[in-house]
């Protein structure tokens, strides 16, 4: 770890600074029009999107069929969309198939059903391991999948977005969508939790 | 050899996120996209730039450092900042 750079000065977040008065300046950005975009992201879009199309599908077969068919217009139907949310793929895992997502290049990730990607995501560690060693990556998180069971791992681009799909945990028969919603984390559709 | 460690497997967290680590980094991330919207270009037009900075990184850079490094590229290519900025 660089711990000591945390309290040293950046450099970076100078340039950020001076950046930000040059734009707002000329009049290419305006600070509110930032503070706008941070919000939205820090408070109001994020993985409680994606999991009330998970709840959804669990709960509605014909939906789900809809999900796996065009996700994208699919999660449109309950209202998410936009930004990084274009050509959406829905990863099913099921007893024969885990799915884990990765963006080797960058830090592709579906904004509209999850917000930003964390900090784990983003790492080299992640991108690189993630298609190298899948199972050790999700021992990391404490995520076992049995030996029979296979391990699809998808790498993220602006042209295919990934949500995955976990099964649906045995037991919840009688809870209704936002109760199963509450279930689902943001880690379950990655694919780095079962 | 280990395999280089995932940062921050424990960092708390639910349904909500730690999405930012420092102020700074939610300023450049929200810079990017409202530069991006006003100047009425595609997020691709930045990403292509993050994979090269991305790439170019020495070992340890962070993810918003590589981010800045881009998007200076991307205003250097349209003309708003001189390249060496």
């Amino acid at each position: 770890m660089t711990a000591h750079h945390l309290h040293e000065p950046s450099a970076t977040e100078q340039r950020v600074a001076a950046l930000e008065s040059l734009l707002v300046e000329r009049g290419l950005v305006t600070t509110d029009a930032i503070d706008a975009v941070v919000a939205t992201y820090e408070q109001d879009v994020g993985p409680m999107n994606g999991a009330v199309v998970v709840a959804r599908a669990w709960t509605d077969p014909a939906y789900k069929q809809r999900l796996l068919t065009d996700a994208t217009r699919a999660i449109g139907e309950l209202g998410f969309g936009g930004a990084e949310g274009e050509n959406m793929v829905v990863l099913e895992n099921t007893d024969a198939v885990h799915n884990v997502v990765v963006c080797t290049l960058c830090s592709c990730y579906p904004w509209p059903v999850l917000g930003l990607p964390p900090r784990w995501y983003k790492s080299a560690a992640y991108r690189a391991r993630a298609v190298r060693e899948p199972r050790a990556v999700l021992a990391e998180f404490g995520t076992t999948v049995p030996d029979g069971m296979e391990v699809r791992v998808w790498d993220s681009s602006a042209e295919l977005r990934y949500l995955v799909l976990p099964q649906r945990p045995a037991g919840t028969d009688g809870l209704d969508e936002p109760a199963l919603a509450a279930l689902v984390t943001r880690d379950h559709m990655i694919g780095v939790r079962r | 050899m280990t395999p280089p460690s995932i940062p921050d497997l424990d960092q708390p967290r639910d349904n909500g996120d730690l999405v930012f680590t420092a102020p700074w980094e939610s300023r450049v991330f929200g810079l990017v996209t409202a530069y991006l919207e006003a100047t009425g270009q595609p997020w691709e037009a930045f990403r292509q730039r993050l994979i090269v900075a991305i790439a170019a990184a020495p070992a340890g850079a962070g993810y918003y450092e590589s981010f800045t490094v881009a998007f200076e590229a991307l205003l250097a290519a349209d003309g708003v900042v001189s390249p060496e900025a």
